[in-house]
């Protein structure tokens, strides 16, 4: 046991102990993070083929307006606007729907959240392996199920309109949860009284609704919506697993097109220019989520 | 599926037309609220009981046109399938689930030992533009896993690390870091750091008082944070078959996805493997629900 320090020491040690504990972990994500895409930057200026190998040519900013100006690009970039638009919406409304629904009940809140959660902890490998099991055109249950009730059969994976629909369907599937958790969340911390208060002056259940539930809910609620936007945005397993991004190039997003030019092209430079402007939109949407984020903390 | 989708729409309308509804009394509408939410609950659970049936089947019934829902025989011939190979010994899926669990485990351990002090350090300690080195562990929890594996790939390529349950273990614990220091932040905050300077008063060192009275209170998180840690890297895929190729190395979700792409895909294999992947994930995160909604926003919104 030592005896207390003085003052001046105490500070001090505490600067050193403040550095030795922060920067192992810094240093691990400088080496596995930051310098990454640092290389990547790098090499988004080259014409660098991670196959072909050799030295890699600097062409300035070659990749980049090359892939600002390419059809394919947009393509994808339109499919990744429809899908994390449709999915996310979606989500939102099914999400927040059912917390509300669920709010309102006073029994078997718990189970039924609980039952609820489930498809958000599966790994997207068994959420794609498994849907593309029960989207089969042939021997898929949902087409099962259609046909006896009367229902034509549907190609949900290999055409090109249902594909993206298919994806964007079996996203709200697993994420609606992730909505539902957190507006559920939002739901139980608006108070009592607000509510009594409305009854007394007889206010019809829709202007409680718009008037106070909805005005307490929606920060929180855009927290989760904007979360589930970033990472609609980077989505790349699910497709990779569903659709491969098939049929044609219907359901390929930016990441999974970014793979099959790094992957399948081995034009790592392009492929890397391609990474560093998704890297940007990504900051971009980042900053705007962690800056509402903070406004809400101190708020 | 397609139900669903009738449902989010006619979830509005009900709310809209409260007032016929509620002339009916609060009974009728509170069954009607019920009914939806039974029938939303199908909905989502569906998936999960087929997956489960199916992992049961025999494999004719896997097939049936039209889909048998419960007139089949149950057998387990999948789940042995998933452990023991045709002609004896260990199969490659259970070598693969072995990987999950040393690649998970040692990157979560990792991890928090990492994590945790500099959580610490950074809840309790003036450090320069605190905000926005926060921020910045954050964003790199943030970056599409396409794009780091590429740079990733070319660096383990030239270290050695490729198919290498260390080159997995190391990116695996440079996600959960971020993770790991925002969630414990807030652990470390609910502990007042009174008590430390009481520790102090009576003669200990800072990291002392860290030690015995802080760290004690910061179990249980600790534990959940961990948990979710665990979850994360075990369901992790991007990373997993991109830097791995080989069976000793690969681990449970590439090897499972693996399962499909030849010329016929055993469905009931692919389900038995889910379950079995998909079981211990579950029960973990039951374990850590009250701490769900901070866990799943990595560690942003707490209530």
């Amino acid at each position: 046991m030592t005896p207390p320090a003085p003052g001046r020491s105490r500070r001090l040690s505490d600067r050193w102990l403040a550095v030795t504990f922060i920067s192992p972990a810094m240093l691990l994500l400088l080496a596995m993070s930051v310098f990454p895409l640092l290389w990547a930057l790098y090499l988004s200026f080259t014409d660098y083929s991670a196959t072909r190998g050799g030295r890699a040519n600097f062409i300035g900013f070659g990749n980049y307006t090359a892939i600002l100006t390419s059809a394919q690009v947009h393509t994808r970039a339109l499919t990744t606007l429809i899908y994390v638009v449709g999915a996310v919406g979606l989500q939102t409304v099914l999400g927040f729907g059912i917390a509300y629904l669920i709010s309102r009940r006073t029994h078997g809140r718990g189970v039924l959240t609980t039952l609820f959660l489930v498809p958000m902890m599966l790994s997207p490998v068994v959420v794609g392996l498994f849907w593309r099991f029960m989207l089969d055109a042939q021997f898929g249950v949902v087409n099962s199920m259609l046909g006896s009730v009367g229902l034509g059969q549907v190609e949900w994976l290999t055409r090109q309109r249902t594909a993206l629909l298919s994806l964007v369907v079996v996203d709200t599937w697993q994420w609606t949860p992730f909505i539902m958790l957190i507006a559920l969340a939002g739901l139980s911390a608006v108070p009592k009284y607000l509510y009594e208060a409305a009854s007394i002056d007889r206010a019809s259940e829709w202007f409680r609704f718009r008037t106070i539930t909805l005005p307490l809910v929606w920060p929180l609620l855009l927290i989760a919506v904007m979360f589930r936007a970033i990472e609609a945005f980077r989505l790349f397993d699910l497709v990779y697993i569903l659709t491969n991004g098939g049929p044609g190039v219907s359901t390929e997003t930016l990441s999974f097109h970014i793979y099959k030019v790094a992957f399948l092209g081995f034009n790592t430079g392009t492929a890397s220019a391609y990474g560093i402007l998704m890297v940007l939109v990504v900051i971009i949407l980042t900053q705007f989520y962690l800056r509402y984020l903070n406004k809400l903390k101190e708020g | 599926m397609a139900v669903s989708v009738d449902e989010a729409v006619s979830t509005g309308p009900a709310r809209d037309h409260t007032p016929p509804v509620r002339r009916l009394g609060g009974r009728g509408r509170s069954v009607l609220e019920v009914t939806l939410l039974t029938v939303l609950a199908v909905v989502m659970l569906f998936p999960v009981l087929w997956m489960i049936e199916t992992s049961i089947k025999e494999n004719r019934d896997v097939y049936a046109i039209p889909a048998k829902f419960f007139d089949f025989k149950i057998t387990l011939d999948h789940y042995k399938d998933v452990f023991v190979n045709p002609d004896g010994g260990r199969s490659a899926l259970s070598v693969s689930f072995l990987n999950s669990v040393v690649v998970a485990g040692a990157s979560t351990v990792l991890a928090t030992v990492l994590g945790v002090p500099a959580a610490w350090a950074y809840s309790r300690f003036a450090v320069k533009a605190k905000k926005d080195q926060l921020f910045f562990i954050l964003s790199t929890r943030f970056m599409p896993p396409v794009v780091v594996v590429i740079p990733i790939f070319l660096m383990y390529r030239q270290v050695g690390l490729i198919d290498n349950k260390l080159g997995l273990i190391l990116i695996y614990t440079a996600f959960n870091v971020p993770f790991t220091i925002w969630m414990m932040k807030g652990f470390v905050d609910e502990v007042p750091a009174e008590y430390e300077d009481a520790a102090m008063l009576d003669g200990y060192t800072r990291l002392q008082a860290f030690r015995r009275y802080t760290l004690p209170l910061l179990v249980p998180g600790i534990a959940a944070t961990a948990v979710f840690a665990l979850i994360f890297s075990w369901n992790e895929f991007v990373f997993a078959t991109f830097l791995t190729s080989s069976d000793d190395v690969r681990t449970a979700p590439p090897a499972i996805a693996g399962l499909i792409g030849g010329t016929t895909t055993d469905w009931g294999l692919v389900a038995a493997a889910s379950v079995v992947f998909a079981l211990p994930v579950l029960v973990f995160a039951y374990l850590v629900r009250k701490h769900l909604i901070a866990g799943v926003t990595l560690g942003a919104v707490r209530r």
